[in-house]
């Protein structure tokens, strides 16, 4: 069944196109992995997602409802929650205080803030120092708690690996592992094609806005990505196993 | 992307020639109107002169600088306080008057190193706080009497048809210099600081582009035309009370006249005087609902129509009058360059 | 003993200028926007409190009571339709819009209630006149004793508001980042409706006190505006405890201007906030240069 959906959607940037008629589908429990290079649309379509940008045309769809019309912070009560690209902490607020006022406004469940720090244990020690005081890897640990504590139904994530010591982005992972194996549905934004594929059910690499290659990572080879990634094969843009390029379903 | 080679920057178009050509004639015409013209109508275009001064030294301020400034009256008032002391030690009037607004630039000057490291707010109300520091302190010369304030006696022994005459030749002559020094600014290095620095100050910082220097200059224009409009305005009405020319009233009209026409458009703040002019020839009896009305203008047009008159026209047809910026052609096709 | 006495006097006055200048720290702490008409806001609340007094006999304090949710209502009104369009056009139409609102108040006050000056004080009896002997011939007023008492509780209360409540935090959040406030699920217009309705009834409960303290007519607004402003910019933009200290700053360089001068009151006190702008711009060069001699990153 699927959770997440997008039809045909159009994201512009002023005048720029940086999503052109992406179709992609999300079901409980997958994660998805985006790759692709700067500039793909990727942060732009995940930015649409949580209703942080207005798309030009098209539908995205949870649990087969039409949300498209719902502004950001309706649709984190509907669950969708977006850990985004730079952290964006409130950097003058503590750790403790970030992830109250998450919890003040998400929705009921069993997440947490003591399950963020069961999840996170690093961030115990410096529950009550300001955000901004933090080393980049229990920063993203703390954004992707203040999400979780939102208790979304699909977890959306930019660029997590972003501008952090790979000792970090291991624990990170470590972290995500387990809530991946827990049964979350995870969208995921990544620049490092390695993590991604591990942890990935499903990829998608999109180049200047539109999906150029989709299917299960699994069945993936890293010269398929790449050349996709790079835009190598344009005349065989194609997919892997079911659906076709652009992710509908066969 | 081929065909004919070759850039060429143009910075006329047929149409801004015409412009240009149109004005010229139109200040020329003007110069001879106390001869064709009734003693009333050579009052009112005069006070037009002077809106017309005010509105183009705001926009300066505001549009090209970015400095929003809710104390221009320091200056209205310090120029036409100067002019009148001047005046009192003997310099002949009209000297004097012209002395009073190279005064306010001068003062202008001094300020500019600590009035232009303010930021936002700070500085729209900082520049409120030194005009009223300027009230106070005048205040305390003996000459001005306190609020009662004095004239300037020495213009009394011109006759008032003479007198007339000068006032509107004078408000001619610095409203044409004004604008023409504007103008010479605009198209030099200081048109292209100012457009950077008004897209983004930091990267203007960052490849060179002076910005202190650049904001220093509009900032002492724009000292020295609100004093030059205060010594004007001195000419016309004689007396002055300090109240009435430290008063943040001329704020409010600048304000109303730089937004109504057009921010940052050299086209606008004329428009914006004159919409000031006749709105204030029409409604201004009315009163208290008169200001209302200017406010809830100000109000409406900052909300809705930010560009102004003129630049929701120049947005909407792409017309430039004047010609200002750049337009880039290659070959047959022309890009303009950003206002 | 002259001088301990203006001091005094200039602390009292600080309680004042504290009173009318927290909503304006706070909407600048909030929303980085400086109301122009913020004044003008304060003159509207005390003519309705002395309306109500006038038309009912009842006590200022009570009049109060029904206007600050009218205030409220109002603050929540100017921040839906008309604030919050300006706040994503950059700096110069916040300052545009309230400046022309600033006009609109002022004179259609002029309009309903003429130019007579009012004020609250024969509404309180007593209150305007008893004072406290200090001893050394020093009299501390109770209703200046009681303006300082409420401006502390106010500064307390916003504080606390902001430090340990829900509606605290997403006020914070979102005036930290907007953007991702509303990625957690907070409604960014809802909360800056809020805070400008907080800061227009603190600004309200100011206007009451000036209307005991003192006269006000139409067009005082813009005098308490640049009141404010100073003891907020003297004490720090941002700093709730330190429009406070900003306030009885200006309120003491006002009283011993005065003391040394007969104009020497405002004079005084804008001397005084120029200074504390002019040392701050200097020692923040003088801080910068020392970094760049010592090597140290700026």
């Amino acid at each position: 069944m699927s959770l997440l959906r997008i039809e045909n959607l159009d994201v512009r940037h002023g005048q720029l196109q940086a999503v052109r008629g992406i179709s992609l589908e999300v079901k409980e429990g997958e994660t998805l992995a985006l790759v692709g290079a700067n500039g793909a649309g990727k942060t732009t379509l995940l930015r649409a997602i949580a209703g942080a940008h207005r798309p030009a045309g098209g539908r995205v769809l949870l649990e087969g409802a039409d949300v498209t019309a719902v502004p950001a912070y309706r649709r984190v009560g509907l669950g969708i929650a977006l850990v985004p690209e730079g952290r964006r902490l409130f950097a003058g607020m503590t750790v403790e205080e970030n992830l109250l006022v998450a919890r003040a406004n998400g929705r009921a469940g069993p997440w947490d803030i003591e399950r963020v720090l069961d999840a996170f244990p690093m961030l115990r020690p410096r529950f009550k120092a300001k955000a901004g005081s933090l080393s980049g890897g229990e920063q993203q640990a703390t954004a992707i708690g203040r999400a979780l504590v939102t208790n979304p139904r699909v977890l959306l994530l930019d660029e997590v690996s972003l501008g952090l010591a790979p000792i970090a982005v291991d624990r990170v992972y470590e972290c995500l592992g387990n809530l991946i194996t827990g049964g979350a549905t995870v969208v995921l934004v990544e620049q490092d094609l390695g993590r991604a594929m591990r942890v990935a059910t499903r990829v998608a690499c999109m180049l200047e806005g539109r999906v150029v290659l989709e299917g299960a990572a699994a069945e993936m080879t890293r010269e398929q990505i790449t050349a996709a990634y790079f835009g190598l094969n344009r005349s065989t843009e194609g997919r892997v196993e079911g659906g076709n390029a652009q992710g509908q379903p066969a | 992307m081929n065909g004919r080679a070759g850039l060429s920057i143009q910075r006329w178009t047929p149409l801004s020639a015409a412009s240009v050509a149109v004005l010229a004639v139109l200040g020329v015409a003007l110069a001879f109107g106390p001869l064709f013209l009734g003693a009333n109508a050579v009052d009112r275009l005069t006070t037009l002169f002077i809106y017309i001064i005010l509105a183009a030294m705001w926009n300066a301020l505001a549009g090209y600088g970015g400095l929003v400034s809710v104390g221009q009256q320091a200056f209205f008032g310090i120029g036409a306080y100067a002019a009148i002391r001047l005046s009192s030690f003997g310099v002949p009037v009209y000297l004097a008057l012209l002395l009073g607004a190279v005064f306010a630039g001068l003062v202008a000057l001094a300020l500019s190193s600590f009035a232009l490291r303010l930021r936002g707010g700070e500085f729209a109300i900082g520049m409120w706080v030194i005009a009223e520091l300027f009230h106070l302190l005048v205040n305390l010369d003996r000459l001005i009497q306190g609020e009662t304030g004095t004239s300037l006696i020495a213009l009394n022994s011109f006759a008032p048809e003479a007198r007339r005459d000068y006032n509107y030749w004078l408000a001619l002559a610095s409203m044409a210099a004004l604008l023409v020094l504007m103008f010479s600014l605009l198209r030099g290095r200081l048109g292209s600081s100012v457009q950077a620095i008004r897209d983004s100050e930091d990267a203007a910082a960052s490849l060179g582009v002076r910005v202190l220097a650049a904001k220093r200059i509009l900032f002492v224009v724009a000292g020295a035309g609100c004093g030059l409009a205060g010594t004007l305005y001195l000419a016309t009405s004689i007396s002055f009370q300090p109240a009435t020319y430290f008063g943040v009233q001329w704020t409010a009209y600048m304000i109303f006249m730089a937004l109504v026409g057009g921010l940052g458009t050299f086209e606008g703040p004329i428009i914006g005087a004159v919409v000031f002019f006749v709105m204030e020839s029409v409604f201004g009896a009315s009163g208290v609902w008169y200001l209302v009305g200017l406010g809830a203008t100000a109000v409406v047009f900052a909300l809705y129509l930010p560009r102004g008159l003129w630049g929701t026209v120049e947005e909407r047809f792409g017309v430039r009058l004047l010609p200002v910026g750049y337009r880039v052609r290659q070959g047959e096709s022309a890009a303009d360059s950003p206002r | 003993m002259i001088w301990v006495n203006q001091i005094i006097q200039g602390v009292m006055l600080g309680g004042y200028y504290a009173l009318i200048a927290c909503g304006l720290s706070f909407m600048f702490g909030v929303m980085r926007i400086i109301n122009l008409a913020h004044g003008d806001l304060a003159i509207l609340a005390g003519y309705l409190v002395w309306a109500v007094v006038d038309r009912s006999g009842m006590s200022p304090f009570l009049a109060l009571g029904i206007v600050l949710p009218l205030m409220g209502a109002l603050g929540w009104l100017m921040q839906r339709f008309m604030l919050e369009r300006s706040l994503r056009s950059g700096m110069l139409v916040p300052l545009l819009t309230t400046f022309g609102l600033a006009i609109v108040i002022q004179n259609l006050l002029f309009l309903q209630f003429g130019a007579d000056t009012r004020s609250l004080a024969p509404a309180i009896g007593d209150l305007a006149f008893d004072s406290w002997s200090v001893g050394g011939n020093i009299y501390i007023g109770h209703l200046a004793g009681l303006t300082l008492l409420v401006a502390v509780l106010m500064l307390g209360g916003l504080q606390l508001l902001l430090g340990r409540t829900p509606l605290g935090r997403s006020i914070r959040a979102v005036a930290e980042d907007p953007d991702t406030a509303e990625l957690i699920g907070i409604n960014a217009r809802s909360v800056y409706a809020a805070a400008a309705a907080i800061a227009v009834m603190t600004v309200a409960v100011g206007g009451a006190f000036l209307g005991m303290r003192a006269t006000f007519g139409p067009y005082a607004g813009p005098a308490q505006l640049i009141f404010a402003f100073e003891a907020v910019v003297i004490g720090g933009l941002g700093s709730m405890w330190g429009t406070l200290a900003g306030g009885i700053v200006l309120g003491v360089a006002q009283n011993v201007g005065a003391q040394i001068a007969p104009n020497g009151f405002l004079i005084a006190g804008h001397a005084v906030f120029l200074a504390v702008l002019a040392v701050r711009l200097a020692s923040g060069d003088l801080r910068r240069r020392l970094r760049a001699l010592l090597g140290k990153p700026a």
